[in-house]
């Protein structure tokens, strides 16, 4: 289906180095002139259990995972060899290798460590049949034996790259340059042996296979990085000096990729004794004037409710980032899922004013949250980044350029002492911060912060009148609430000025659209482009602005097609029923494909899924869902 | 030029700098030992030398969250049991900031119990002062977490089967470095404690006895109380760890028998603040961080040159 393409998976256990060795591989080929991107599958364990990574290289640009993959580099799952009585793996040092039968394509190639995995329990287990069936051409190596003779068993991933490469026909070139920058000594160089010994005991095998490794060039520098990278970056560049958080997965790596930055940036990271003092710290920080997030998964997120709605009514700027993963309760802590879109929008008691956006990509994640931030910082709102556990650890190359823009450190709507001064103050002596009608027509009020002179005012979480205190008259409660809320026209009109999130896809006009938020959108573009290919006469659009929600952008757009499909992550139907409350109609207009098996969606699903829905025929596949339109 | 000019600011500070012009409307009950909090802080104040614009108050939910309104600095009534994590960060963003946090027993040793123990094991600079009037006030009577054992209440009405929480010896153990208790009837010790529970540098926790003349009638008014400091009876070392600990078991079984215990129990002077121990890792810069937004000459790097070398 598609040809010209690379989608190397590395599969083996936790800890057997199958991430590191990814990363490698895919900045290797990025170095050769190859767009890549990485898509990762791993157990929630530390160490053993089924992990696995794909790297997914072609010469145009990537922005899905692809449909199966066509190498499999299957090193077995060193972990599972327990010595311990308690302990029972069976057969789990295999898995590495049956578990990814079902998706390596036909004529394939599988490439297996030998000296890990016997010869006679991988004839149990029905590789010979599999690779009959499909075509497959399997190679046994004794990756495990060539890492050994140089030293350490540890080292069968590089074997497993420098068999890869002369299966091939790539150069170790790109390799040997990143052993040489990351390692140095003993390591290096046994590094290197292995890769070269590995290289030229494959290059002897031989193995005719019709794999084509595509070949590109960029035509400026390139850079490969994860969500989180991206995030973490974009808040940095706006500014942002205080984080603080608990871990959770996938939460978690922005956490530490803050944490280990933000100090020789001049700024603080705190990790905290749980999620609500995580989020209450942050709403300390930007109190006292810093540009501060926190962030969480699911569970942790549902803790900062409490400190979300503070900074609501207190009108104290932060960011929160919410890393998605499947749900409910726990879920399961490594697999992706878009379910937490409800409850990241309506968590919290009363009527509520928050920002929501929804970063499609890395290179969204970088421009949004600077979004959030400047949003956060110039409106006095609570701003949320939500993406899912799928962007937080992808890997994708883009131009370094994407990321050269200036920083932005401005704090918003806060005063200088001097303009405190001149600005308006209660006969109590406080400050009024909370205006019911700022001076220049705004809904915002600006701010004083703890130091300043003259600037004292309370923050509350109670209603409160203009200077803080507290306050039920109902008029005064009426002129708050307006306020609070008429702020998210404001950002709106904002948004639609300065920066649009939403992304269109394919022809202007079609007869079908394909509605999609968030990671599944460079998915659904893929898919777009091949249903037209098909025939079909599709266009897409990737929506980020969960809140405040671009009604105008997505009723034009809705009324541009004659049905819409939606695309999402979940059981059911969020951001499609989100869309039907916002718009008020098109409940007639949209469907929804749905997934929610823990793994995302491969473009092929979305091409089968969208065929079937227009044929009105039930959807083959069972780890699909399809749910017609239910009308107004 | 610091963008925070009240801070450190020389004069002389007047107590009635710190009531607002005008009262909000007063939501304690006549009798209530929360005044006594109030009278000790306003106090307090010209003693430190502190002035309202560099004071910021951290309150939680409650009555006691109400001192907000009634003390005129920079105010954040929080969220129940949450003034401690604001205040701390605040602390952090801005060093110079005179941070002082209060909330009530239920705010400090229920719902907020996890951060009062770990505002005190980090040793922050921060003076914390829980209103402890043996019950839950503004929600009408409930047992909190130091309500007597067998204690009565509409929802504990076969009296209370758990025995009350032990602030002084808890925070001990957690890490606070200044550790007092005094009573809103004593209201010259309760204002040279809160002077030196702010001029101490990391975490002094304050446990205030305050009455509750409307819902814990049969409590104890706190009186006669005894200073410890001035009693002959307790020669204790109060920068001696065994010694305040002991003077801590006395305290908290004895005012369940009757007798108030007041006064300092232990100070440790040695230990540096949480702020300072993360600057001396370089784990926070040496400037006011908060001070950097407000700098035109502050350096802001930028990602792309700092930190994308390693994704090239």
């Amino acid at each position: 289906m598609t040809d010209n393409e690379l989608i190397w998976r590395i599969a083996g256990g936790s800890g057997d180095g199958i991430d590191s060795t990814s990363q490698n591989f895919a900045k290797a080929l990025m170095w050769s002139g190859l767009n890549v991107f990485t898509h990762r599958h791993y157990p929630s364990r530390i160490r053993g259990g089924h992990t696995y990574v794909e790297v997914r290289a072609k010469d145009e640009p990537v922005q899905s995972r692809g449909d199966g993959y066509n190498f499999l580099l299957a090193l077995g799952d060193s972990f599972a060899r327990n010595p311990q009585e308690e302990a029972y793996y069976g057969k789990e040092e295999l898995k590495p290798l049956y578990e990814n039968f079902d998706d390596l394509r036909e004529g394939g190639v599988l490439l297996y460590d030998e000296g890990l995995l016997d010869e006679e329990d991988v004839d149990e287990i029905g590789l010979e049949e599999a690779a009959e069936e499909n075509n497959w051409h399997v190679v046994p190596m004794d990756l495990r034996g060539i890492a050994k003779e140089h030293g350490r068993e540890i080292m069968r991933n590089t074997a497993g790259i420098g068999a890869t490469a002369a299966i091939l026909d790539i150069s170790t070139d790109e390799f040997e340059k990143l052993i040489k920058q990351n390692m140095s000594g003993d390591m290096q160089e046994a590094n290197l042996n292995v890769l070269h010994d590995a290289y030229e005991a494959a290059s002897e095998l031989d193995i005719d296979h019709d794999i084509e490794v595509p070949e590109g060039s960029h035509d400026e520098e390139q850079v490969i990085l994860s969500g989180s990278n991206a995030i973490s970056y974009g808040a940095i560049d706006e500014g942002c000096r205080f984080i603080s958080g608990y871990p959770m997965t996938p939460w978690t790596d922005v956490f530490t990729i803050m944490s280990q930055h933000l100090p020789s940036f001049g700024g603080i990271s705190e990790q905290v004794e749980d999620e609500i003092a995580a989020a209450a710290l942050a709403l300390g920080a930007s109190h006292a004037g810093v540009k501060a997030m926190s962030g969480s998964s699911g569970g942790g997120f549902a803790l900062m409710s409490e400190p979300l709605g503070l900074a609501e009514m207190t009108e104290t700027p932060i960011v929160l980032v919410e890393a998605m993963r499947a749900g409910p309760s726990t879920g399961m802590p490594t697999k992706p899922e878009q379910a937490d879109l409800e409850h990241v929008l309506y968590t919290s008691q009363g009527d509520s004013a928050r920002v929501v956006f929804a970063p499609a990509n890395i290179r969204e994640c970088y421009t949004q949250t600077r979004s959030a931030f400047r949003i956060a910082y110039e409106y006095q709102i609570p701003a949320i980044v939500i993406y899912d556990q799928k962007i937080q650890g992808e890997l994708r190359n883009l131009p370094a350029s994407h990321f050269d823009e200036e920083p932005n450190a401005d704090p918003g709507s806060v005063l200088t002492e001097e303009e405190i001064q001149d600005a308006a103050h209660h006969s109590s002596g406080k400050f009024q911060r909370f205006l019911h009608e700022p001076e220049d027509g705004s809904n915002v009020s600006p701010r004083s912060v703890p130091g300043q002179k003259d600037g004292r005012f309370l923050a509350t979480g109670n209603e409160h009148n203009p200077s803080g205190h507290i306050s039920e008259d109902p008029e005064n409660r009426i002129a708050q609430m307006n306020r609070r809320l008429n702020k998210l026209d404001d950002i709106r009109a904002d948004l639609d000025e300065n920066t649009s999130h939403q992304t269109y896809h394919g022809p202007d006009e079609a007869d079908y659209g394909i509605l999609v938020w968030g990671s599944q959108q460079g998915t659904v573009f893929e898919a777009v482009d091949r249903l037209n290919e098909n025939g079909h006469s599709v266009k897409a659009l990737g929506v980020s602005d969960m809140a405040p929600y671009p009604k105008e952008e997505v009723s034009e757009w809705l009324e541009s097609v004659d049905e819409a499909l939606v695309v999402e992550m979940n059981a059911t139907a969020q951001f499609r029923g989100l869309t039907q409350k916002e718009l008020g109609k098109y409940g007639d207009k949209m469907s929804s494909l749905l997934k929610y098996n823990g793994n995302p969606f491969e473009p092929a699903e979305i091409v089968d899924g969208f065929e079937s829905s227009i044929d009105g025929e039930e959807l083959a596949a069972s780890n699909m869902k399809y749910v017609p339109a239910a009308g107004d | 030029m610091s963008a925070f000019s009240a801070i450190n600011e020389e004069r002389e500070i007047e107590r009635d700098e710190f009531t607002p012009g005008i009262e909000p409307q007063a939501t304690w009950c006549p009798g209530c030992g929360d005044f006594g909090v109030l009278k000790a802080l306003k106090q307090a104040m010209p003693e430190v030398g502190k002035n309202p614009d560099e004071v910021a108050l951290f309150t939680g939910i409650g009555c006691s969250g109400k001192l907000n309104s009634y003390f005129n600095s920079y105010g954040f009534h929080t969220i129940h049991g949450r003034s401690l994590p604001v205040a701390r960060a605040a602390k952090l963003a801005n060093p110079n900031l005179e941070v002082i946090a209060a909330g009530g027993d239920g705010d400090g040793y229920g719902i907020g119990g996890n951060h009062t123990i770990h505002t005190a094991r980090e040793n922050h600079d921060i003076t914390y002062i829980v209103f402890n009037n043996e019950i839950f006030g503004l929600t009408k009577g409930q047992t909190s977490p130091t309500s007597p054992k067998g204690h009565k209440s509409k929802t504990q009405p076969h009296g209370s089967a758990k025995s009350p929480i032990r602030p002084l010896s808890q925070q001990l153990n957690a890490g606070a470095t200044y550790i007092a208790r005094t009573a809103a009837v004593n209201p010259n010790q309760a204002k040279e404690i809160i002077a030196e529970a702010i001029e101490h540098d990391g975490f002094a926790h304050i446990d205030f006895l305050t009455q509750c003349p409307t819902w814990n009638k049969d409590a104890k008014h706190y009186v006669p109380y005894t200073d410890v400091q001035q009693s002959d009876e307790f020669d204790f070392d109060v920068s001696d760890r065994a010694e305040a600990a002991e003077m801590m078991r006395k305290t908290e079984e004895r005012l369940y028998e009757g007798e108030v215990l007041t006064g300092r129990m232990y100070i440790e002077d040695e230990r540096p603040s949480y702020g300072e121990e993360k600057r001396q890792i370089g784990e926070m810069p040496e400037e006011p961080l908060a001070e950097r937004y407000f700098d035109e000459d502050a350096e802001w790097e930028r990602t792309y040159d700092n930190l994308l070398e390693h994704h090239k």
